[in-house]
């Protein structure tokens, strides 16, 4: 397994937002997780990522457990976040967005083309290289985002949420380009709103309600439950 | 000095207008559009400008520029003093985005220092040399910042601007009451930096301000330079990006607490140069140089001048320290305008707040900064 989270919980203060959660990340997969808000969708990410510290449990990445790491040297391991609400650096160009998301590598004919292939899946971002990053639409931003976290060339890419706030052509758009993404080698752990695409696109999803997985399968499998059906996918 | 001007072509003359009404952008633009020896050479007279300017020979010509009140070379000196510390805080503030209400302090740390290890009223008695002194100021300014950062840093927040301001009221606290530091009966004849002329009349004397102010002049170059190198380099980089958004800083492998912790240290060893220069020009340090306004007056100056900027700090820095200092020796209603000092800066920067929230000169980076967080206000979610 590429990343094994075992029985883990995450407090902020004194609200436990993780109540020992368990999942698991194989190699070249596409896992969703999906749920309420506040279900503890993005409290996941953040504890897989390291900005949040977890209170009890363990985060194993290739076998090695990495709970005790700091967010930056997950990085190095090849582990990156596109985080929920972009998160992109408003006073930087495009480029230089894109640029901060190779921080860590030092290949540069590796990051040359990393470049030029996050700008042929997103041509919009190369049409608008110099903007700076604030001054984007949030479907722009969105992209930024996600091609910002292709740059660090991760083994396990984490996207929150990459579809909020798209117009439904992009979001089409943009999950093609994960399904792309993973073909061309990269796992992703997926959270979204989105139910319908996210299960449809992933191989395997979980259910996460106020804090613990309540459910787990299958794309196709979760697709049908249901339950799923009812609380997500909005048909009765 | 002579710098030649070329009459302005035909077509230049005609876009004069149309640029002057953009203002400053204008100004800006023509910088960079022109070629890359007028640039120099500007540069290289704005310099020499400053060099010469505390010579009588030169500034009596300057109009009303030179201060009524106090010696105008004396004034030169505290002037370059307060853009040194600008350029140093602006390192802190501008570029890591940290926020530092102590700021001063680690100049009193500096001068202290120097005071304790130099000076024959100090408890120690080593007198060492000025010069010997200044690398260990220096030092000690890092480590105290370090030592200051290594617990406050890691946490998110005001606790930075809480601590910080509580460090500067604490070393003020020491200095007023402790023995050692010797509070208001302070150190004396601390020593001046070597140096002699042929005749063998030292170069940093008592009454003579200038070759302070030169060596002040110098460093702040110096120190520029350098700071310049550091922007352009992976660290700066990392700065913008802790200052722009902390969380996806890390996410993206920025070892955050490290980079804030390197620009705090060295802000803090900046200031602790520029209290070394100022003990080694004064002679005399007591508790009365280090209160606690000096630290808001600096960080408004890097506010005012545009934080984030090199040059935005150097120009607050130098008009902030100015203005004080050109208030002396004024009348307004049988009071001097000194007095008004603070009242004056308080309403400078709440108009500055209102109407140009990225200061004189802004870091463009910073612009779209501000812009966004408008819009994130008007978008609501
Ligand atoms: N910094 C915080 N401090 C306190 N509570 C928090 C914090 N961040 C999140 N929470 C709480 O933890 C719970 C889970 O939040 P989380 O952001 O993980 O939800 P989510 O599943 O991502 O929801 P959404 O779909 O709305 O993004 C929520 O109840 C939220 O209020
Ligand atoms: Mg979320």
């Amino acid at each position: 397994m590429l990343l094994e989270i075992d029985d883990v919980s995450l407090l902020y203060g004194r609200i436990q937002a993780l109540h020992g959660i368990s999942l698991t990340v194989g190699e070249g997969e596409i896992v969703a997780l999906i749920g309420a808000n506040g279900a503890g969708k993005s409290t996941t990410m953040r504890a897989i990522s390291g900005i949040r510290p977890i209170a009890t449990g363990a985060i194993r990445f290739e076998g090695e457990d990495i709970s005790k790491l700091r967010a930056d040297l997950r990085v190095r391991r090849g582990l990156c976040q596109a985080p929920e609400g972009r998160g992109i650096f408003p006073g930087m160009s495009v480029l230089e967005n894109l640029d901060m998301g190779a921080y860590t590598r030092r290949d540069r004919a590796g990051i040359a083309q990393d470049l030029n292939r996050v700008l042929e899946l997103f041509p919009r971002l190369a049409e608008r290289r110099k903007q700076a990053g604030g001054t984007l639409s949030g479907g722009e931003q969105q992209m930024l985002a996600v091609g910002r976290a292709l740059m660090s060339r991760p083994k396990l890419l984490l996207l929150d949420e990459p579809s909020m706030g798209l117009a439904p052509m992009l979001i089409q758009q943009i999950f093609t380009i994960i399904t792309e993404i993973n073909e061309q080698g990269t796992t992703i752990l997926l959270v979204e709103q989105n139910a319908q695409q996210a299960l449809a696109r992933a191989h395997r999803a979980y259910v996460l309600e106020t804090g613990r997985i309540v459910k787990s399968g299958t794309g196709a499998e979760l697709l049908h439950d249901p339950s799923v059906k009812e609380a997500y996918l909005g048909v009765a | 000095m002579t710098t030649t001007v070329n009459p302005p072509t035909p077509e230049q003359q005609q876009g004069i207008g149309t640029r002057l009404r953009h203002g400053r952008e204008a100004i800006s633009q023509r910088w960079h559009d022109a070629p890359r020896w007028v640039r120099w050479a500007a540069l290289v007279a704005l310099i020499a400008f400053f060099y010469a300017l505390p010579n009588k020979e030169f500034y009596q010509y300057l109009g009303p520029i030179p201060t009524t009140g106090s010696n105008f070379t004396q004034v030169l000196f505290t002037v370059s003093i307060y853009v040194l510390l600008a350029v140093g805080l602006n390192i802190v503030v501008g570029f890591a985005g940290l926020l530092d209400l102590g700021y001063f302090g680690f100049f009193a740390v500096g001068a202290y220092t120097v005071a304790v290890l130099t000076s024959p009223s100090s408890n120690l008695k080593t007198l060492w040399p000025w010069l010997l002194v200044v690398p260990i100021a220096i030092a000690l300014t890092m480590v105290s910042g370090i030592m200051l950062g290594t617990p406050t840093l890691r946490l998110r927040g005001d606790y930075l601007a809480l601590v910080t301001l509580g460090f500067a009221e604490m070393i003020r606290i020491a200095a007023v009451s402790s023995d050692f530091l010797k509070g208001q009966r302070g150190f004396n004849q601390i020593p001046h930096p070597p140096g002699k002329y042929a005749d063998g009349k030292p170069f940093f004397g008592v009454l003579d301000a200038r070759p302070y102010y030169w060596l002040v002049l110098t460093l702040i170059i110096l120190v520029v330079l350098g700071v310049r190198n550091l922007t352009h380099s992976r660290v700066g980089r990392a700065w913008i990006s802790i200052r722009e958004d902390e969380d996806a800083a890390q996410l993206m492998g920025v070892p955050t607490f490290k980079f804030k912790l390197w620009a705090f240290a060295s802000g803090a060893a900046i200031a602790g140069l520029a209290g070394a220069l100022f003990a080694g020009k004064q002679n005399f340090v007591n508790s009365q140089n280090f209160e606690l306004l000096n630290s808001i007056i600096i960080l408004a100056a890097v506010i005012l001048g545009g934080s984030g900027n090199i040059v935005g700090a150097i120009v607050g820095g130098g008009l902030v320290a100015y203005m004080i200092e050109r208030f002396r020796g004024i009348e307004l209603f049988g009071t001097e305008l000194y007095e008004y000092r603070f009242l004056f800066f308080g309403v400078v920067l709440v108009v500055m707040m209102i109407f140009r929230p990225q200061g004189i000169i802004p870091n463009r980076r910073r612009a779209a900064e501000f812009k966004d967080r408008r819009k994130e206000v008007i978008v609501g979610e």
